[in-house]
């Protein structure tokens, strides 16, 4: 009998500090292969290099939005001397917390360009990154339980369609159709009167998002540096010159900011107010089980918002809570009213059982807008306020926010989003947006 | 398969009440006392059901919510339940339980044929494949879906309820086990109110699982002794089959409490209750959850904790096999050996991964007669469909592989232990930290957020002797950090102290070769993650804990990783090459600690009761009037009141007309109401309105716009001046609360120096508004103390008087262009005013009307509706309304009105719409375009915000905001649809009496 050595460190397809310039593909060809070597031969999907002292990009921030702003930073504008510091996990922050909902089914014109840029993106990102996100376009459907809910709701659609972007009215029948679970009897409380329906939209799997961003901008380069707190930041005049971490200073000329509910107070080390509030919002899923779901519902009135997961869980979430705060809980009385909510439009779940709760910080606008701007700080940028719904804006973001930092000045999509509204007067409300903005 | 795995004797089963169940279509029986699984046990049935991914054959292996394999689906029909663990059922008379995840059967399952292929699916596999085409997605989704899931969901709704209670308490402790019962006579000796919950259906914890002796008596003796004391002591509640599932904030605990469904069918009884507890001090007493060894193919059917053995045999008299062969590392496992010994059932060896184990228990074992295989590990399992045997080879030195030749043992079950994971889950939701103790290989709870206590297993105490002394000590502790200072010296109960050697650690349980290859060593049985995933993810670089648990979907099943989390991280510190767990992180645990019924956290908010619905005094009028509702906010209101078989359109049409040639009646209670008192009353209402109100006499009315900081219009409505520093304002029917809300905010944030009170007085009057040209009539029959005469009681004014006998305001308000009286009444003279209008009314014509046809008559005035035709982007100047905003004054929101976005001629502006057709009514919603064109995308200059026809003026009618809409009166403007586009003329706003002349009468 021989000895066999199970404890030694895993040795790696490739060492830390080499670039992995030519990324291993994935492909059912490559399981196969890999099959047959017990899969000891699948490479770093990124590397873990140590900071260098100085970079052209920092990316303060590592999650969906953060990486893919690198990832085009190095894609599409050949910057690729980029570090993203991210202080614990990528992907950690609302990226892995959030509820997964896609959609560009937006009032605004100014929003639905974004958002519909960014479904766009989503439909072809698995091949871009050869990386599965799951992206499953399975159709986000919005209730509307009062006449000032339809007529909301009819002028949405009216808008959306004219922008030349996929969304439909549904009668109540037609929805009991498309889902016989849900609750359509006229008799309930807020009785369902139609919807709203986007086939295009759906859910994708957030982690991927994240970690297929991280491996593409890995393999054009960029550092992705986690465990990396950013502390501080420095200026000389009214220029930015580096940032203070945890793993030591790192210069670098342009700074962009990518920290969700975190954005304010880095803003603020650099001695800017924005007009941005920090809220915990809450989101759970069920046990899992066999698929009896399949689209995603969301509702205002009936406040809930639920998609059944490829795990078979359903994933429910809704508003957030009542008070300020940095703490990635909630309380406990928001969880209760969504789950009254999720029992009133789907009866059956009432059995079911909750096996996951936890919660984010999103940052939330005066508008309820995101913010992708210059600031008065020169080499200063801030890609922040997505607030409740912006993980299905993560590859317009990380494109346009690209752009920006790049050419030092806001790609059209974006040049509606810039701090210079809240002093101009020309917000993008989407408050209503039909009417939570997941 | 043979029965008889039932032990002569022994266990808390009641022998004499024989229940009978159905597993899988199969008749069979239990006793009173069982859980399914040891029914299913003692019958022999071997494989439960299948695994996640894999759908590996799978059998009992806990006896608690550790369970990660016996999951079957509970009843049939709407009472059914998914993926319930057998371990945590009590048997019941009538049971029926199916397997889960299989097909056609768990002893033949089609879909395991996965398992061939598993080599092309470790962790994260469908991250690298399924992408091409791009479409496919979708189908292979469908498929995966379909795999994945495990059992079913109900079909119909939920037939039965779930309440919800709140307590107080001094001290709550969780878990009544040795610890916890000792915690809780110490409290209530001190005098504390305590509340005592344990998830378990009698208290006792682990001490029902084992026969020990506690004050020189059999332990379940002590245990009744405590249970009597508590029970009769007034101050303590004992919540048994209730766990404590969340720890929030300020020391508020979740707990749900179960009862069974016996308890519940037929007797409408709430089949869970939710316990919301604040208390002031908490003491966790969780216990301790066994982990098995991680060793090749520990998944199989047989494979059981070494605890849980031992829990079968002692608490339900159930021998779990024939041949029960032990694997450990520590000395707690030969307590199930000679327990099993004991009882007759064969124990052909205690394999020991420690050389030499010399602690009391291996010692009492050797004198049973029990072989010791020490310095040596299970390398194999034979059996694929349940265990019949294992291959035993000696470890090396090191302990990461193995020397010498196999040795092979027939055995039918394996009882493993590789120590005890303290319960930390609460401590951790309370935000509590932990620290690894890295001779054990455990996490305890360190530093604490909360005003608690863990003690007892749960902080690693892991001897009955010293659990008994440390609850006693925390109990009294707590009563006295609750405030309690009585004295209570009342000694522990006592137990002789066993000593145990240490345990030796080895996270991975080496094989023939290496773990990635060919053997699968299960970290995670309920989600099928292995230790090759693991390592795969480390290799990855899913090296961060969180990282590696979402790419192998360690520890994210139902179960939550009771028994595989502590080893998925320590395998992970090891492939990292860190030696200490602790480093490597812990996963922060989230609630809940098991999972809990949704129905539950929902409570009664459901059906009739999910929202409180707002009636107005007069609604059962209305509702035996036959009125179609409308919903606004929580407000039933009526919407409009058809006759015989009219349906909305004409009833609206009749209505309009009464209301414009004779006389209406409108239940306008629901308007919110805000009663405003205080000397600085004036200035706030200059604060928070656009107007001024200085000049406002008294009894006189004045219209008002609430600005948002940002300028955009908020809210409207009528405030009336009753008394020098006394004012009613008025709001929307559905914004009444969040004005409240508004007001109160800068209130109390930003002008705490003003002296004035709010209070809502919405609900206090009923609003009975009658409009028209005989309105004036008609009151006149009702009142001899108010003069109706235009000049003593002229538009927007208020009087006060009698009206029907009763004392009322009468307000001159109207929001319909004709002469109009509100009538405000105390709500409970609601309905007899009501009548007595309605019925003098007749002669007049009287038609009551809904807030449909409110709609459309003030649209033919082009008076807006906030929400209508403002949308929080709407700025005064975009409805002409500049006249009600001052120049001189300040208030919320007038520097935004001079940004320059405000500022711009092209901002959506009020205007009305005339179609061409006067019978084609535009759709509201409908957006409006400059060019005609039906091709997408195309810009768009504006919305339809109302539109209706007017049956006065027998043409449609619509209000619109259309960029620059002012400067575009007599301009065509079009309304794209689906099909057609409509062309409609631009117009002034109003569109009946432009003068306003019919407001006199
Ligand atoms: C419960 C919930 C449900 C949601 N549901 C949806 C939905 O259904 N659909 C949708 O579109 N959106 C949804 N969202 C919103 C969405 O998740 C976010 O808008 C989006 O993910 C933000 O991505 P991000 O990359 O900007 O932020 P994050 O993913 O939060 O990344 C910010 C990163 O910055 C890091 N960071 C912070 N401070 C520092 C520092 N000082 N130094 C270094 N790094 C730092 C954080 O650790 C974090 O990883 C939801 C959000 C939550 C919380």
């Amino acid at each position: 009998m021989y000895l066999c050595g199970l404890l030694e460190p895993v040795p790696c397809g490739l060492s830390d500090t080499m670039l992995s310039k030519s990324m291993q593909k994935y492909s059912i060809y490559a399981l196969l292969r890999n099959a047959l070597n017990f899969h000891e031969n699948w490479h770093r999907a990124w590397r873990s290099p140590a900071p260098k002292p100085e970079y052209d990009v920092i990316i303060v921030g590592g999650g969906g939005h953060g990486l893919a702003t690198a990832y085009y930073l190095a894609k599409e504008h050949g910057i690729t001397n980029i570090a993203v510091l991210e202080k614990g996990w990528i992907g950690g922050g609302n990226t892995g917390r959030n509820t997964t909902i896609i959609r560009s089914n937006y009032l605004w014109d100014e929003s639905a360009a974004m958002y519909e840029k960014s479904l766009q993106l989503f439909e072809g990102l698995s091949q871009e990154l050869n990386f599965n996100i799951m992206f499953s376009q399975r159709g986000v459907m919005n209730l509307a339980h009062s006449l000032s809910d339809m007529r909301e709701l009819k002028r949405r659609v009216n808008a959306i369609r004219l922008n030349g972007i996929d969304s439909e009215i549904l009668t109540t029948i037609q929805i009991k159709e498309l889902l016989p679970i849900i609750n359509t009897s006229p008799q309930s409380r807020y009785p369902i009167l139609g919807a709203s329906l986007q086939k295009r939209a759906g859910i994708a799997r957030h982690d991927a998002v994240a970690w297929g961003y991280a491996r593409g901008a890995d393999s054009h380069g960029v550092d992705i540096i986690q465990n990396c707190e950013v502390t501080g930041m420095l200026r000389k005049g009214g220029c930015i010159t580096g940032v203070e971490t945890t793993k030591g200073i790192i210069q670098a000329p342009k700074i962009g900011i990518v920290a969700a509910g975190h954005t304010s107070v880095l803003a603020a080390m650099a001695g800017i107010r924005l007009p941005l509030n920090s809220y915990p919002l809450q989101a759970m899923v069920s046990e899992p089980i066999k698929p009896i779901h399949p689209c995603v519902v969301m509702s205002n009135a009936v406040h809930v918002y639920v998609s059944q997961s490829d795990k078979g869980e359903m994933v429910l979430g809704a508003g957030i809570d009542g008070y300020h705060s940095y703490t990635q809980r909630g309380s406990f009385h928001v969880v209760e009213g969504q789950l009254g909510a999720l029992c009133e439009l789907f009866p059956i779940f009432s059995r079911l059982r909750l096996v996951r709760q936890w919660g984010g910080i999103v940052d939330i606008s005066p508008d309820a807008s995101p913010i992708l701007s210059k600031t008065p700080i020169k080499g200063f940028y801030i890609n922040g306020g997505w607030g409740t719904g912006g993980f299905k804006a993560t590859p317009g973001s990380g494109w346009s926010f690209a752009h920006t930092i790049a050419r030092d000045e806001p790609h059209e999509l974006n040049a509606p989003f810039t701090l210079d509204r809240f002093v101009s007067g020309a917000l993008i409300d989407e408050h209503g947006a039909a009417a939570v903005a997941h | 398969m043979s029965a008889g795995y039932r032990l002569q004797k022994g266990g808390l089963i009641d022998r004499k009440t024989r229940l009978n169940f159905t597993f899988n279509g199969q008749a069979m029986s239990g006793y009173e006392g069982d859980t399914l699984a040891s029914a299913l046990l003692a019958s022999g049935t071997r494989i439960i059901g299948r695994s996640f991914k894999y759908h590996r054959p799978r059998g009992i292996f806990a006896t608690g919510v550790e369970e990660p394999n016996a999951l079957v689906q509970l009843e049939r029909g709407p009472r059914t339940l998914p993926n319930q663990q057998a371990t945590r059922i009590s048997l019941y008379d009538g049971l029926i339980a199916d397997s889960i995840n299989c097909w056609p059967s768990p002893d033949y399952d089609a879909m395991s044929i996965l398992g061939l292929f598993y080599r092309l699916i470790p962790a994260g596999f469908y991250y690298k494949t399924f992408m091409r085409p791009a479409t496919a997605w979708r189908f292979y989704e469908y498929f995966i879906r379909h795999a994945a899931g495990l059992g079913c969901a109900p079909t119909e709704p939920d037939p039965d309820h779930y309440d919800k209670m709140n307590a107080h308490c001094d001290v709550l402790i969780v878990g009544a086990g040795p610890a916890g019962l000792t915690a809780a006579l110490g409290a209530t000796r001190s005098g504390a109110r305590v509340i005592l919950v344990d998830e378990q259906d009698q208290i006792g914890g682990w001490l029902l699982n084992e026969n020990r002796i506690i004050n020189g008596q059999p332990s379940k003796e002590w245990l009744n002794a405590a249970f009597l004391e508590l029970n009769d002591t007034a101050d303590a509640q004992i919540l048994t089959k209730t766990t404590a599932f969340g720890y929030f904030d300020h020391n508020f605990i979740a707990l749900c409490e179960h009862r069974g469904p016996t308890q519940v069918n037929g007797n409408g009884l709430s089949r869970q209750r939710i316990w919301r507890v604040r208390a002031k001090q908490v003491v966790l007493a969780t216990g301790a959850i066994e982990r098995p060894l991680v060793f090749a193919d520990n998944d199989r059917p047989g494979v059981m904790l070494s605890g849980a053995v031992r829990a079968y045999a002692h608490r339900y008299g159930v021998a779990a096999g024939r041949r029960v062969l032990i694997f450990t590392n520590n000395d707690d496992a030969y307590r199930t050996g000679l327990a099993l010994k004991e009882a007759g059932v064969a124990v052909p060896a205690i394999v020991d991964l420690r050389h030499d184990p010399s602690g009391e228990l291996a010692v009492a074992a050797v004198r049973a007669g029990i072989e010791i295989l020490d310095g040596s590990a299970v390398t194999r399992v034979l059996g694929s469909r349940g265990v019949t045997g294992v291959d035993i080879m000696n470890l090396n030195n090191t302990g990461d592989g193995v020397i010498g030749a196999p040795r092979r043992i027939s055995c039918d079950v394996i009882a493993t232990s590789g120590g005890w994971n303290p319960t930390i889950h609460l401590h951790s939701h309370s935000g509590g930290k932990t620290i690894f103790d890295k001779r054990r290989g455990i996490f305890l709870p360190s530093k604490t957020t909360e005003a608690n206590f863990s003690v007892g297993a749960a902080n690693g105490t892991f001897s009955l002797s010293d659990c008994l002394k440390a609850g006693m000590k925390i109990g009294k502790q707590a009563a006295r950090n609750a405030g309690i200072s009585s004295h209570n010296r009342r000694k522990a109960p006592v137990s002789i102290k066993e000593e145990e050697a240490d345990s030796r650690l080895l996270w991975i349980v080496p094989t023939a070769c290496p773990t990635s290859h060919k053997s699968r060593h299960f970290l995670d049985q309920a989600n099928d993650v292995t230790v090759s995933d693991i390592q795969l993810a480390a290799r990855e670089g899913y090296a961060s804990i969180e990282h590696a648990k979402r790419y192998t979907t360690l520890g994210m099943a139902p179960d939550q990783g009771k028994t595989g989390n502590t080893h998925g991280l320590a395998v992970l510190s090891q492939v990292l090459g860190t030696e200490d767990p602790g480093e490597t992180g812990t996963t922060t645990f989230r609630p809940p600690y098991t999972p809990v019924t949704i129905g539950a956290l929902a409570g009664r908010d459901v059906g009739p009761l999910m929202d409180p619905i707002r009636m107005t005094p007069m609604h059962h009028w209305h509702e035996l009037a036959g009125c179609a509702w409308e919903d606004v906010g929580q407000w039933k209101r009526p919407w409009y009141y058809p006759q015989n078989s009219e349906d909305g359109l004409k009833a609206v049409h009749r209505e309009c007309l009464a209301v414009r040639n004779a006389v209406g009646i409108l239940d306008a209670s629901t308007l919110g109401k805000i009663d405003i008192r205080g000397p600085d009353a004036v200035i706030l209402l200059n604060k928070v309105y656009t107007n001024s109100w200085e000049s406002l006499k008294i009894n006189r009315c004045r219209y008002g716009l609430m600005l948002s900081e940002d300028g955009m219009i908020f809210d409207d409505g009528v405030t009336t001046r009753l008394a020098k520093d006394h004012f009613l304002m008025t709001t929307t029917s559905g914004n009444a609360a969040q004005v409240l809300e508004w007001l109160e905010e800068w209130l109390q944030t930003e002008w705490p120096d003003l002296r004035v009170y709010c209070t809502s007085v919405t609900e206090q009057w009923a609003n009975i508004t009658i409009c028209g040209p005989s309105a004036r009539a008609l009151l006149l029959e009702f009142t001899d103390d108010i003069d109706l005469t235009n000049e003593s009681f002229p538009s927007m004014s208020m009087r006060e008087g009698t009206i029907a006998g009763v004392n009322a305001r009468v307000f001159r308000i109207s929001y319909t262009g004709e002469i109009s009286y509100e009538i405000n009444v105390p709500a409970s003279y609601g309905m007899h005013v009501w009548t007595a209008l309605i019925n003098a009314g007749k002669k007049y014509g009287i038609t009551p009307f809904g807030t449909e046809t409110m709609h459309v008559l003030r649209a033919e005035k082009g008076y807006i509706v906030v929400g209508q035709e403002t949308d929080g982007t709407v700025i005064p100047s975009d409805l002409g309304m500049n006249w009600a905003v001052s120049e001189k004054k300040d208030f919320i929101g007038k520097r935004s009105l001079s940004r320059t976005n405000s500022m711009r001629t092209d901002r959506k502006q009020l205007v009305g719409l005339l179609t061409e057709n006067p019978t084609t009514i535009l759709p509201e919603g409908g957006q409006i375009t400059a060019k005609q064109t039906l091709s997408t995308p195309t810009p768009m200059i504006g919305y339809i915000t109302s539109s209706y026809y007017s049956a006065v003026l027998g043409h449609s009618i619509a209000l619109a905001l259309i960029k620059g809409g002012r400067e575009l009166h007599g301009d065509c403007v079009f309304v794209p649809l689906e099909d057609k586009s409509i062309v409609a003329t631009v117009i002034n706003p109003i569109f009946y009496d432009i003068k306003g002349e019919r407001l006199n009468g």
